[in-house]
């Protein structure tokens, strides 16, 4: 049996986790899912769809939100009491921290975000990223129990209509104060409007090559289109535009269905954030630039004359 | 109040990548390249930095890695580091368990007292997600992780991470771990008086116990490298109606 961590926000299910039921149901039939927080319970049927029998959530009068050391330690807790072959979760910002916490109360092993799993006794063998994707690393995990993350849009949930709602078990984590201290008590900006850049259609990105002064045209194309604004590392450094937008390595990872790079180089750090789209556009004065070499389509030329003339057509075509 | 800081020396990525001979680590060989620090832990070192500048206290930074990694340790204390402390293995990469392991036992017998660790979220390289928060589980501190915004008062970390649109806030008493990510701060670059002050700053350097990898690297491959070539739809601004074209064959312009 494997245990999958299945992450939500205050009972809406994060999409990324049935990526990781998929990659588990790739390696045995019998998967069931862990969840932390009564928010869970109301969600938790409908991971039947996606191969899962029963769902346990684990229910605690203190886990009234995201809190990563108590949900590590429920979900080690778990583990304990089912003695699955493996743990694993999408390799998320969230997903990547709650199975090193259940690794580390453990002192087990963990290997992030995976790209296949082969589960053996003792041994287990991984092909992992590294350099967040651009190098692959085949490694052993020395463990009885493997903790591993999914990588990110390399497993696809596929959802099988007309199977059972899974059952949903509660249990009670043993918690003490220490590991409920880490939540999350409030939550500022945002609230809706604005789409996210990590789930947005259409990313719209400028790097040095756009200047300071020349986001203004990205900012009408991505509204034109329902999208938003993404940018590099130097235009973040440079304090042009606000880090949220970074896309890359240490930026936002996008996959969204149309990349547009603007005056962006295609540094491998820069890729590693957005090769994942379905379509990339690059806009660049330099035709023998690395990005040419991942795009689709390209447009040469200087950001500053291209950017308006195509804001002006699409706004045409729209009507 | 002091904090601790956990580096690593990372080769410099370079435009094509490619592998040694056996395969087993990052061919550093070619002219282009060097040594660097992750953007991740350059901000760690910034957001320590400006702690101690507003409260007192010192910035020790923390290594585990080859004699080389002291080049790394000195460019951080040309921004405000004041001593650093190599924990010194030969070349062989050690496992996350075994690091986190070596840095946790290197800060609790250190002779100063570390009211906060800061590291980064992830390795540029190994990429483990993992360090920070053994290092918080050895020392039984909280931790938060993916770190985006820091301040603090009276004893408390207030720390924000991004989640889509919007911010979460945590708030953790010291003693505590923080994993931030790149962007929380921008990292001011080192002056000439402080790339100075920084040749004479003390290094020690401490012998940590290796235990055998339990995640075990085996080698290393290279995704299919990228060699398509772009279609090019035109030159300047006359390429806006091909675009257009393009935007609705593709269905984002309907
Ligand atoms: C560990 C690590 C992590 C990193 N993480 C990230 C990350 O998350 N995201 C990221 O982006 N980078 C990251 N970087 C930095 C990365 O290596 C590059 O430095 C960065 O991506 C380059 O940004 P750029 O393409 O905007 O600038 P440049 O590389 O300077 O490229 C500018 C481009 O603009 C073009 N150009 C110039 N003028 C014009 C014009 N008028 N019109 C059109 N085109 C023009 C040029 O031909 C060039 O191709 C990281 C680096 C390291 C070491
Ligand atoms: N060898 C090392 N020496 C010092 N700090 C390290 C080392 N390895 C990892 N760290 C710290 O732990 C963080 C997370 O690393 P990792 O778990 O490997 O992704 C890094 O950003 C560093 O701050």
């Amino acid at each position: 049996m494997i245990l999958v961590y299945v992450d939500h926000d205050r009972g809406v299910l994060d999409e990324l986790s049935l990526q990781a039921l998929a990659a588990a149901r790739g390696i045995d039939a019998d998967v069931q899912a862990v969840l932390i927080g009564v928010d869970a319970v109301a969600l938790a049927p409908r991971l039947g769809e996606f191969g899962v029998a029963t769902a346990h959530v684990g229910v605690h009068d203190g886990l009234t939100d995201y809190a990563p050391m108590a949900a590590g330690r429920a979900v080690s807790q778990l583990a304990e009491r089912l003695q699955p072959t493996a743990v694993l979760a999408a390799g998320s910002p969230r997903g990547n921290e709650v199975l090193a916490h259940a690794a580390a109360i453990m002192d087990e092993p963990f290997a992030a975000d995976c790209t296949s799993i082969t589960l053996g006794d003792g041994v287990s063998e991984v092909t992992r990223y590294r350099w967040a994707g651009n190098v692959f690393e085949e490694a052993r995990v020395h463990a009885p129990m493997l903790y591993a993350t999914t990588a990110l849009h390399v497993f696809a949930a596929d959802p099988q209509s007309g199977s059972a709602p899974a059952a949903i078990v509660e249990f009670a984590p043993d918690l003490t104060p220490a590991d409920l201290a880490v939540r999350v008590l409030e939550r500022t900006g945002g609230g809706g409007g604005g789409v996210s850049l990590a789930e947005a259609k259409v990313v719209v990105s400028g790097g040095r090559g756009v200047g300071e002064a020349g986001f203004g045209p990205l900012e009408e194309l991505a509204e034109l289109l329902g999208g938003t604004v993404g940018c590099s590392r130097v235009v973040t450094s440079a304090g042009w535009r606000p880090h949220a937008e970074q896309v890359g390595q240490t930026g936002t990872k996008v996959a969204p269905d149309l990349y547009i790079a603007i005056g962006i180089s295609g540094a491998t750090q820069h890729i590693a954030g957005c090769k994942n789209a379905k379509t990339m556009i690059a806009i660049n004065s330099d035709p023998d630039a690395t990005i040419m070499s991942f795009a689709d389509y390209a447009v040469i030329g200087d950001a500053a004359t291209v950017m308006p003339a195509i804001v002006e057509a699409v706004r045409a075509a729209k009507g | 109040m002091n904090v601790a800081v956990c580096i690593k020396r990372v080769p410099l990525s370079p435009g094509r990548w490619s592998l040694t001979p056996d395969a087993t680590a990052i061919d550093t060989s070619g002219s282009a390249m060097g040594w660097t620090l992750s953007p991740h832990e350059e901000c760690a070192t910034e957001a320590a930095v400006q702690l101690i500048e507003a409260d007192g206290g010192e910035v020790t930074a923390f290594s585990l890695g080859t004699a080389d990694s002291t080049e790394q340790i000195r460019e951080l204390m040309a921004v405000g580091v004041s001593r650093g402390v190599l924990l010194e293995t030969g070349a062989d990469e050690w496992d996350p368990q075994a690091t986190a392991a070596a840095l946790a036992s290197a800060i609790r017998d250190d002779a100063t007292t570390y009211d906060m660790v800061i590291v980064g979220t992830e390795s540029a390289d190994t990429s483990g997600y993992q360090v920070g928060v053994r290092i918080a589980h050895a020392l039984g501190w909280p931790i938060v992780t993916n770190v985006k915004g820091l301040s603090v008062t009276g004893g408390v970390a207030r720390c924000e991470r991004v989640v889509g649109t919007d911010r979460e806030v945590y708030e953790v008493s010291l003693p505590a771990v923080i994993a931030v990510k790149d962007g929380v701060n921008i990292p001011r670059y080192p002056s000439v008086p402080g790339r100075i002050k920084a040749r004479k700053k003390p290094i020690d350097t401490v012998a940590p116990t290796a235990t055998p990898a339990r995640l075990e690297k085996i080698r290393l491959a290279l995704p299919p490298q990228e060699t398509g070539t772009a279609t090019v739809l035109g030159t300047g601004p006359e390429a806006a109606p091909r675009v257009v074209e393009v935007l609705k064959e593709i269905g984002v312009l309907t």
